[in-house]
């Protein structure tokens, strides 16, 4: 969607009820300004209970009442994305995503767009490397009817040829919009050098140009009947629900129904068992090495930096936390007060871990300006390795503090919610998780942090790719002297535009 | 708490099913004015154990001077920099070392700031922002103006000039009003502007536009009113009024005639902008246009999705939105042509289906389609109580702009108001030959821009 910046950030008569009074004049003191006040005790968070049910055909429910406002969220999770791509068929879980809802049950594509719309319901799908997520929001009044469409977009998609081809020209010219996109040029080239083509993390998750024009409506319908299935598949409901009159509808609809019957294809939810993928290892970046893609007159140039990190599973996930926070993960974050704050570098820089099944990247980024990249750069690399020396308390405890008790906010809006509730079953995470967050990211300590960024974070190791004007970054990035200098052309890391009279 | 009283849903219903009537909102509030004219919005809920403190000043980059584009949202950058009784970079450090967050934004009309912290930081979030409200420039010094200046430049480059089509935005404020008039640039403004901008001209700013008599300041999430009144008062009773601030104007933005801008870009797809003046923010035919922009392009089933994306398959994609401002609002439709494909083609297409509603009424269903989209969004809007569009903001937002911060279901009730005709009205009054369009064509290919042709014989 395409909106107006009319508003920039900084990073971006008198009704009922009301009661107008002016204050008597001032009795009270000037404030007492010369040091900051102090703070009691931070509230304890108290969620409500996590209620988890399983259908009478294995599909597992987590379900969270919350009545303040009357909207519910109900999410479809399913253990399969991008990792699960099949050989050739780079970008498929992703276009299984895309396909849900074009067309459902007896509803075309358009009928499934209109009654959704109708309902004032907002209806999404989203695949990540690991999960795919079939998102409803709807107000609580339309309910009943938005459950009905929801169900059948997540069992019964159509998975019809036209649509199909309708995705595909979405999809290649979308790819060929890619080109634009500096920062996506960037982090694909991160991605692969990290990881390499042979391995999920390194491909792109949207496809290529070979693989999305290879696409048929049987690889749609084999990679729902894969994965979608009862066994791999979670319902995660949050709103203004009571579980004694949710449970039974999500049994009628969901509980009995046989999952994977699509398009009149076969398969089902009884019979063959859901997969146990694997995936190959990967060797950690061994040698420092710059990627340098030329975007002749570049106003800025991308900045990446990093390596591969961790799984989500690690134990050390909370110093890690922590630890980047201090490096990355807040606005006083070394990075950003080091290239915004203090020099003047850029907009913003960040770092950050990608946890996940398997272990994700860690990266450093920023966008800079062309004239300061080198200087940028040098100071990205001080920072990756002043972080492996002991954090100041004062410097840790506002790290700890900012993730700990900024965490009551992952839990006001229902989508929110169905976020983190969704990562419980992605991630095989303990029902009680939550309720342990704050504990855990306030006993880490500093010698934790060190030894996960020792542990973690190598500058000496690690993989720089810039994505900027060439001619004006190359001299002064080589000067720098941070190892051996690749350039390439955008092209060389995209692949040619995909030619388009042949779409249509 | 909300209010919401729903009938029963129909039982078994489906999604044709006749849809319940409409929830009434509500987000209680207690309001006070200090003596400095610092106008005061408490509004309680306690679902999470957050609290958010939010404050709007009535300026934006519209007041900006000659010479001094960009001006309003540099000075928002430099707002964070330290106050009198605030180091510089305490601001931050002392925010989140409590577990707070915070952030600000800049437009033609407003500045807004908030802060979301846990609930027993609040005497912290209104200690900084009355310091700042009341001491800025004891603390301000060249070299924080030379540090923001240099920051804005960035962002310039990264949201604008980096960015595939991002100089559309610089460019057809410039077309769509006349060199006085205040939305003639952009809030980003100019960069010989932002490197010209001086000390002098930050204190400037502050005296003339951050008194408290020009802000109102909201505070929602799990507060006592009470307790919160008492130090509301203990920390801005002490902020001195600055002068009385003249009210925003400008005389109304007129187009006779149509203009057409070519731009190249390093895209690999031209993409059109067709522009036009239209009523300003809550005022008659504002919710008409929202909904008019839903009939053409929100979502598959709208006029211009269908034929554009979906049937012909000419475009990649298509939007329309109304932009919504204090002296006056654009309608904007944008689509961008798939490979093969020249702007030309998007325009006649558009053109047929603009002329198509100016004809006839779209129909009750397409209405009544975006008129329950635009309920559901009321109603998840009084989900979070902070950051931007949170209870907090929208209470300051609709206070300075109508009186009555809980405007929520008068706002929702212009929606429910609107019948088809009302629709095909304003597009008759609205979609006028008066108008910008842009082709942003990728750079050498200037014969994809939409093409201005001889005026049909009628």
């Amino acid at each position: 969607v395409i909106t107006s910046p009319r508003v920039l950030l900084r990073s971006a008569v008198l009704g009922a009820g009301c009661s107008l009074c002016l204050v008597e004049t001032a009795l009270a003191q000037a404030p007492d300004r010369s040091k900051p006040p102090e703070l009691g005790p931070p509230p304890a968070l108290t969620l409500p209970p996590i209620a988890r049910h399983t259908l009478s055909n294995g599909v597992t429910v987590l379900l969270l009442e919350k009545h303040q406002v009357p909207v519910v969220q109900v999410n479809l999770v399913a253990r399969a994305g991008s990792a699960m791509d099949p050989d050739g068929k780079i970008g498929l879980a992703s276009m299984t995503a895309a396909m849900l809802d074009e067309g459902a049950g007896r509803r075309d594509a358009l009928a499934v767009a209109d009654a959704v719309d109708y309902l004032g319901a907002q209806l999404g799908v989203t695949a990540e490397q690991h999960a795919t997520t079939l998102s409803m929001h709807t107000p609580v009044s339309r309910l009943d009817s938005a459950l009905a469409v929801f169900a059948d977009v997540a069992l019964r998609p159509a998975f019809s040829p036209e649509e199909l081809e309708r995705q595909r020209r979405q999809r290649l010219t979308a790819l060929a919009q890619q080109h634009d996109e500096p920062r996506i040029v960037a982090s694909v080239l991160f991605a692969r050098v990290l990881y390499g083509e042979n391995h999920p993390y390194g491909r792109r998750a949207g496809g290529v140009e070979r693989s999305v024009r290879s696409f048929t409506v049987q690889d749609l319908q084999d990679f729902h009947q894969t994965w979608f299935r009862p066994d791999n598949a979670a319902l995660i409901v949050v709103g203004d629900v009571r579980a004694e009159m949710i449970l039974p509808r999500l049994e009628t609809i969901f509980g009995g129904a046989q999952w994977g019957v699509a398009g009149g294809g076969g398969g089902g939810g009884g019979g063959r068992e859901t997969p146990d993928p694997r995936w190959p290892e990967v060797s950690q970046v061994s040698r420092r090495r710059l990627y340098l893609v030329d975007i002749p007159g570049a106003a800025q140039t991308e900045v990446v930096v990093g390596r591969i990190g961790v799984s989500r599973s690690t134990p050390d996930y909370y110093s890690l936390v922590v630890m980047n926070t201090v490096l990355g993960g807040s606005f006083t974050s070394r990075l950003n007060q080091n290239l915004r704050e203090d020099k003047g570098y850029s907009y913003g820089a960040s770092s950050g871990f990608g946890f996940d099944r398997l272990a994700g990247p860690f990266s450093a980024r920023s966008s800079v300006h062309t004239d300061v990249t080198d200087k940028a750069l040098a100071e990205v690399m001080r920072e990756l390795r002043r972080i492996r020396e002991r954090v100041p308390g004062e410097e840790l405890e506002r790290a700890k503090n900012y993730v700990a008790l900024r965490f009551p906010e992952r839990f006001e809006s229902v989508a929110s919610i169905a976020r983190q509730l969704g990562e419980l079953y992605v991630y095989d995470l303990p029902l009680d998780y939550y309720n342990q967050y704050t504990r855990r990211i306030l006993s880490v300590t500093a010698r934790d942090v060190q030894r996960a960024a020792q542990q973690y974070l190598d500058p000496e190791r690690s993989a720089i790719v810039l994505v900027g004007d060439r001619a004006k970054i190359e001299p002064g990035v080589k000067a720098l002297k941070l190892g051996p200098v690749e350039t390439m052309t955008v092209e060389e890391v995209l692949g040619p535009v995909p030619v388009m009279a042949s779409i249509r | 708490m909300l209010l919401a009283q729903e009938s029963a849903t129909p039982p078994g219903g489906l999604a044709e099913a006749s849809v319940p009537p409409p929830p009434r909102l509500s987000v209680p509030y207690t309001r006070f004015v200090l003596p400095n004219g610092l106008n005061v919005i408490l509004h309680e809920d306690h679902s999470t154990p957050m609290v958010s403190v939010n404050v709007w000043y009535n300026v934006g980059s519209g007041r900006e001077k000659p010479g001094r584009t960009g001006f309003a949202h540099l000075f928002e950058h430099i707002m964070f920099e330290g106050s009198g009784h605030v180091p510089e970079g305490k601001f931050d450090e002392w925010l989140e070392a409590a577990g707070g967050n915070n952030n600000g934004s800049t437009d033609g009309d407003r500045t807004n700031y908030w802060e979301n912290i846990p609930a027993n930081a609040l005497d912290l979030a209104l200690f900084l922002e009355s310091d700042r409200m009341g001491y800025l420039v004891q603390a301000m010094s060249p070299e924080k103006v030379d540090g923001q200046r240099d920051v804005v430049k960035n962002e310039r480059r990264q949201s604008f000039e980096n960015r595939p089509y991002g100089m559309a935005w610089l460019t057809l404020p410039e077309h769509l009003y006349p060199a006085e008039h205040p939305y003639h640039w952009s809030t980003i403004g100019s960069m010989e502007d932002l490197s010209a901008a001086s000390y002098e001209d930050v204190l400037e700013f502050f005296k003339r536009f951050y008194g408290p008599n020009n802000a109102t300041l909201a505070i929602a999430g799990d507060i006592d009113p009470r307790r919160t009144r008492a130090l509301v008062e203990k920390w801005f009773s002490d902020v001195k009024p600055g002068p009385a601030v003249a009210p925003f104007s400008a005389p109304p933005a007129v187009l006779n005639e149509e203009r057409r801008v070519v731009l190249e870009d390093r895209v690999q797809l031209p993409r059109l902008y067709m522009a036009w003046h239209s009523p300003a923010l809550l005022t008659p035919g504002d919710a008409e246009l929202d909904v008019l922009a839903n009939v053409l392009a929100g979502g598959k089933n709208s006029r211009l999705y269908k034929r554009l994306v979906y049937d012909m398959q000419i475009a990649q994609d298509v939007s329309a939105f109304q932009s919504s401002a204090a002296l006056g609002s654009n309608f904007i439709i944008i689509a961008t042509a798939r490979s093969g494909h020249t702007l030309s083609e998007l325009e006649s297409v558009i053109q047929e289906e603009i002329e198509r509603l100016k004809r006839e009424p779209p129909s009750a269903r397409e209405v009544r389609r975006a008129v329950n989209q635009f309920e559901a969004g009321f109603l998840d809007r009084l989900e979070r109580i902070g950051g931007f569009g949170g209870k907090a903001d929208q209470l300051n937002s609709y206070y300075l702009r109508t009186g009555n911060p809980d405007f929520f279901n008068e706002d929702l009730s212009r929606y429910h108001a609107i019948d088809p005709a009302d629709v095909q009205a304003v597009a008759q009054s609205c979609l006028d030959e008066g108008r910008v369009l842009l082709s942003i064509v990728p750079e050498g290919k200037t014969e994809l821009q939409a093409q201005p042709k001889r005026r049909a014989e009628s």
